[in-house]
């Protein structure tokens, strides 16, 4: 089992969930996160006050796959979230050693 | 204001119709008090009931739209409690100071003889501007009571995010106290038109004899005024008396109560432009009965007033985004409702003197001046007036009122100045006008400017005027008000 962690764009969230979706996954939990990588921030002006607004809004999708389809998944998220500019997002893959249904009490890959 | 006489005059009217009923046919003209129309009447309910709705909400949700989450529900709270405590005040003596004869000092105030509204009854009446017409006191009391409600509420703007609820509640009822009421006596109260007409009238018929007595009369009725009244400043709606006057008060504050913690270090953007919109577009609307309310009468001039209410603040507003365009590259929402603001502030003193036009003339300056004042100026200044009240309400009110001397000459469209002994527009001095009402701008900067730097420092040394920075830091809505503006 992999965790796929993606940091995407906000208004990107339902095309990734559709792509997710389509691969068969079954499930996702989002959160609404800022943060700033190579796109730094903006500016803001507000009458004559200008804030640099470093950190912005993103939207970072967690799901847990079977390792057999972790490419697939990354690829979905790629292919949905992707508009070439600056800010796109990353994605994160790591291991879990573990996974349990809470209301059967199934386990790993039957859980997820 | 005035209502003495009326009264006097009520009772001899009703004599002089028993003696004709009985005796003398002849003597059917003896004059009869007038009575209020029902339509002035009813204008001037709406009109008090729009000037409430400026500010709350619509001056609670700009000021509080553009304040940080933390900070909301104290902007709320300090507007609203300002309303609350003039209210009371107003009918306990606030009236008396502002609109009754003031004895030896009756130049810069009133005197306490309508204190608790004494010797008022729904059937007194005060003078509008035409001779013979009145409306009920009562609702010139309530009209007037909104004018001074909004005033210091307009102040608090200055301080936003780092005063101390409990230096507001002191500062605002000593301000309206020794600054506003004496402010707004200076400026507005006179003998009415009835008495100055009657003096007038007494005087072109008087033997040639009893010219000098008859002299003394017209001349103690047109000393019966405001100090800058008496000087011949106009001031439609209160351009000086609202807006010059709470702006220097801000601006005073802003600099006695220090710079916001982390002030030109943290960013501190509004937390809701959708609340300062809805809050701009309702003290916009409210501005009719603070405008056309003005006029005291469902009239002529009350339409004038209101239509140039519209076309300043609309002028204005597109002046301030447009400035932004070329200034900053992108016209924003906040600069739209600034300006609008400002517009609205600078055609106040104007509104029933001004035409259309030079009312738009008008807005185009005050939208880009003010917009100049509060991101040039104040930026190279460095003062945290945290909510511009200095950049918009002084500037702007300047502006207006200089510019009501000019805008008011019939050569560019304005009504010009009525003489209520001649029975007809005055020929206009435009010159001597901008110099009078230059020199109300400096008495309202310097009395409430001194006032208020008086008064901040009572208040510094009786219960301090910020929290504690961990408290600034945290925010006033916890710490002065246990509460929170939002929560989810």
């Amino acid at each position: 089992m992999k965790l796929v962690t993606a940091i995407i764009k906000p208004f990107k969230l339902e095309e990734v969930r559709s792509a997710l979706t389509d691969l068969g996954l079954q499930g996702m939990t989002v959160t609404e996160v800022k943060g700033y990588g190579r796109q730094k921030g903006h500016t803001e002006i507000y009458r004559g006050a200008e804030y640099a607004v470093n950190f912005l809004p993103k939207v970072k999708i967690e799901v847990v796959v079977p390792s057999a389809t972790v490419d697939k998944a990354v690829e979905a998220i790629i292919g949905s979230a992707r508009t070439g500019q600056i800010g796109d997002g990353k994605i994160f893959v790591s291991a879990v050693d573990h996974a349990v249904r809470v209301r059967t009490g199934e386990t790993d890959d039957s859980a997820i | 204001m005035k209502l003495g006489p009326w009264r006097r005059l009520a009772a001899l009217a009703a004599a002089a119709s028993l003696v004709t009923l009985i005796a003398a046919p002849a003597l059917a003209q003896a004059p009869t008090p007038p009575t209020p129309n029902k339509g002035d009447t009813a204008w001037m309910l709406t009109a008090s009931a729009l000037v409430l709705l400026m500010t709350v909400p619509g001056l609670a949700l700009f000021y509080g739209g553009l304040v940080r989450t933390k900070n909301m529900l104290s902007m709320l709270m300090q507007v609203f409690f300002t309303v609350c405590i003039i209210c009371i005040i107003w009918v306990i003596y606030g009236y008396s100071l502002a609109f009754s004869e003031g004895g030896a000092f009756n130049a810069f105030v009133g005197g306490f003889s309508k204190a608790f509204l004494a010797g008022i009854t729904p059937d007194t009446n005060a003078d509008t501007f035409s001779h013979g017409v009145v409306i009920p006191e009562y609702v010139y009391i309530c009209f007037q009571m909104t004018f001074a409600a909004i005033t210091p509420a307009i102040i608090v703007g200055s301080m936003a995010e780092r005063m101390k609820f409990s230096a507001i509640v002191l500062f605002i009822p000593l301000w309206a106290t020794f600054v506003y009421f004496p402010i707004a006596h200076m400026v507005w109260y006179w003998a009415g038109p009835s008495a100055t007409v009657q003096a007038a009238k007494a005087l072109a018929a008087a033997a040639p004899d009893a010219k000098a007595t008859a002299q003394a009369a017209v001349d103690a009725v047109a000393a019966n005024a405001g100090l800058a009244f008496q000087w011949g400043a106009i001031d439609f709606a209160g351009g000086t008396v609202v807006h010059i006057n709470s702006g220097i008060a801000g601006f005073m504050g802003a600099l006695l109560v220090g710079k916001r913690v982390g002030f030109g270090r943290e960013a501190m953007p509004p937390h809701s432009l959708t609340m300062t919109l809805v809050g701009a577009a309702l003290l916009w609307v409210g501005w009719f009965g603070f405008n056309a309310g003005s006029a005291l009468e469902a009239n002529g001039t009350a339409a004038l007033a209101m239509l140039n209410t519209f076309v300043a603040t609309a002028a204005a507003a597109l002046a301030w985004m447009l400035a932004e365009k070329f200034a900053k590259g992108k016209p924003s929402l906040l600069g739209g409702a600034s300006g609008a603001v400002a517009g609205l502030v600078a055609v106040t003193p104007a509104s029933g003197y001004a035409g259309p036009m030079g009312a738009l003339v008008l807005g185009v300056l005050a939208g880009m001046a003010c917009m100049f004042m509060c991101s040039a100026v104040k930026n190279a200044m460095g003062y945290d007036d945290a909510l511009d009240v200095f950049g918009v309400h002084c500037i702007g009110g300047i502006i207006g009122a200089i510019g009501t001397g000019i805008l008011a000459a019939p050569s560019l469209g304005g009504t010009g100045i009525f003489d209520y002994a001649a029975g007809k527009v005055a020929d206009y001095d435009m010159t001597g006008q901008v110099i009078t009402q230059a020199k109300t701008v400096c008495l309202t900067l310097v009395w409430s400017g001194v006032g208020a730097a008086i008064l901040f420092t009572i208040v510094k040394a009786l219960v301090g005027l910020r929290p504690g920075t961990d408290h600034e830091r945290e925010g006033l809505d916890l710490v002065d008000h246990g509460e929170r503006a939002y929560n989810y």
